[in-house]
């Protein structure tokens, strides 16, 4: 059993493509849902200025990075055979609540980077943001922690 | 002006077409296609929308085509392997000393060919550089030949085809990667929300470089990855029992 959990490197590996690969989905959901479907953000929103652009540049290029670099580490842990769904399924939804999180409360509230919406009042917004990424936080800590109960299967 | 550059690249492609020849094993046909892809879509660029200074968009199509289409496919072409098999024996080994000395070693690390493509990038239009280019024929050459060296430089040292001494491992390299496409994404937001005095199109321009700079930044990242996968190390690492 001492054996059994004794393999680090995998399960960082596994952790990490669950890691990248949620930042990925989140930045992707992100721009799809908030730019492409409701509008409600646009390629450059005069309300934000040039550290507004910053961040949004830097954010783009780093999650769909994360995304690519995160199914290529999936894919290697999966022909390792030392794959554990829970231990993945955590991390991945650590990733994304991590992000929505991040964003929620440091870019809109602390920095005042870019709001969820302009123009309206954002009470309702920002609770209907941050919430859910606190949800999906919590759950994806969860399962990480059942995770660590778990042997990574041995090849 | 655009003849002399049509010049150099035509020598380009019979040069590497003539080395194929005397490769001494046999060259895949995939690689020569990639060359000369790319030399045709920096002629392309050279011939047309690069030379328009003041339509933001236009110059954007060529900056694509010569600053990120053209280098990667330069980079798949895998020239200096090529060069090593083709040459003299003489020659390769001159050859290999010279990719061994410091300063190509350091032009070969994407912690600094990457940055410096960027920041010729911010330069060229941050300063205004690229407005002041109509009606200079060898200032534009110079740029022109700055987009597509230092895009292929950028690219070979993240995707390294050709044998690099002290290669980084895949994670600094993803890294570069990453780094340099947020400092193009940045930039072509800049380029939207403050457009450069004297041009038109600003808007169009700086989205076609967002949006076509993330398809070419996500086709390298996956030929990145994708090549660490198949990796004599990655295939051993994974096959050995833990």
């Amino acid at each position: 059993m001492a054996e059994a959990h004794a393999r680090p490197p995998a399960r960082r590996r596994l952790l990490v493509s669950g890691l990248l690969l949620g930042l990925g989905t989140a930045g992707a959901v992100d721009e799809i849902v908030f730019h492409q479907l409701l509008h409600w953000h646009h390629f450059y929103d005069r309300a934000s200025g040039a550290a507004g652009l910053v961040s949004d540049g830097l954010l783009h290029a780093g999650t769909f990075s994360a995304a690519v670099a995160g199914m290529a580490l999936l894919a290697d842990s999966r022909r390792r055979g030392r794959f554990v769904p829970v231990l993945w399924w955590g991390a991945v939804l650590t990733g994304v609540g991590a992000f929505q999180v991040w964003d929620g409360l440091v870019h809109h509230k602390l920095l005042r980077l870019h709001q969820v919406r302009y123009g309206v009042d954002l009470t309702g917004y920002d609770v209907g943001w941050i919430v859910p990424g606190v949800l999906l936080l919590a759950a994806g800590v969860a399962l990480l922690l059942r995770a660590r109960a778990r042997p990574v299967p041995a090849t | 002006m655009t003849a002399a550059a049509l010049g150099v690249l035509l020598a380009a492609g019979t040069g590497y077409v003539a080395a194929t020849w005397r490769c001494r094993s046999p060259w895949p046909l995939a690689r020569t296609a990639a060359w000369l892809l790319a030399l045709a879509a920096a002629g392309v660029a050279v011939a047309g929308p690069a030379q328009a200074h003041h339509d933001l968009r236009a110059h954007m199509a060529g900056h694509l085509l010569l600053g990120m289409v053209a280098p990667l496919l330069l980079v798949l072409a895998a020239p200096v392997t090529l060069a090593l098999r083709a040459l003299p024996p003489a020659g390769a080994r001159r050859l290999s000393r010279l990719l061994r000395t410091p300063p190509a070693r350091r032009l070969a690390d994407p912690l600094v060919a990457v940055p410096l493509n960027a920041a010729g990038l911010w330069l060229l239009y941050g300063t205004g550089l690229h407005t002041a280019l109509a009606g200079r024929p060898a200032l534009t050459a110079l740029v022109w030949a700055h987009l597509l060296v230092g895009g292929y430089l950028a690219t070979a040292s993240v995707l390294a085809v050709d044998p690099a001494p002290h290669r980084r491992p895949v994670a600094v390299r993803a890294v570069a990667l990453a780094g340099g496409a947020a400092a193009h994404d940045v930039l072509a937001k800049a380029l939207y929300a403050y457009p450069p005095a004297g041009t038109v199109g600003a808007e169009a321009g700086a989205r076609l470089m967002y949006d076509g700079g993330t398809v070419l930044t996500l086709v390298t990242a996956a030929l990145l990855w994708r090549r660490w996968y198949v990796s004599r190390d990655a295939v051993r690492a994974a096959a050995r029992p833990a």
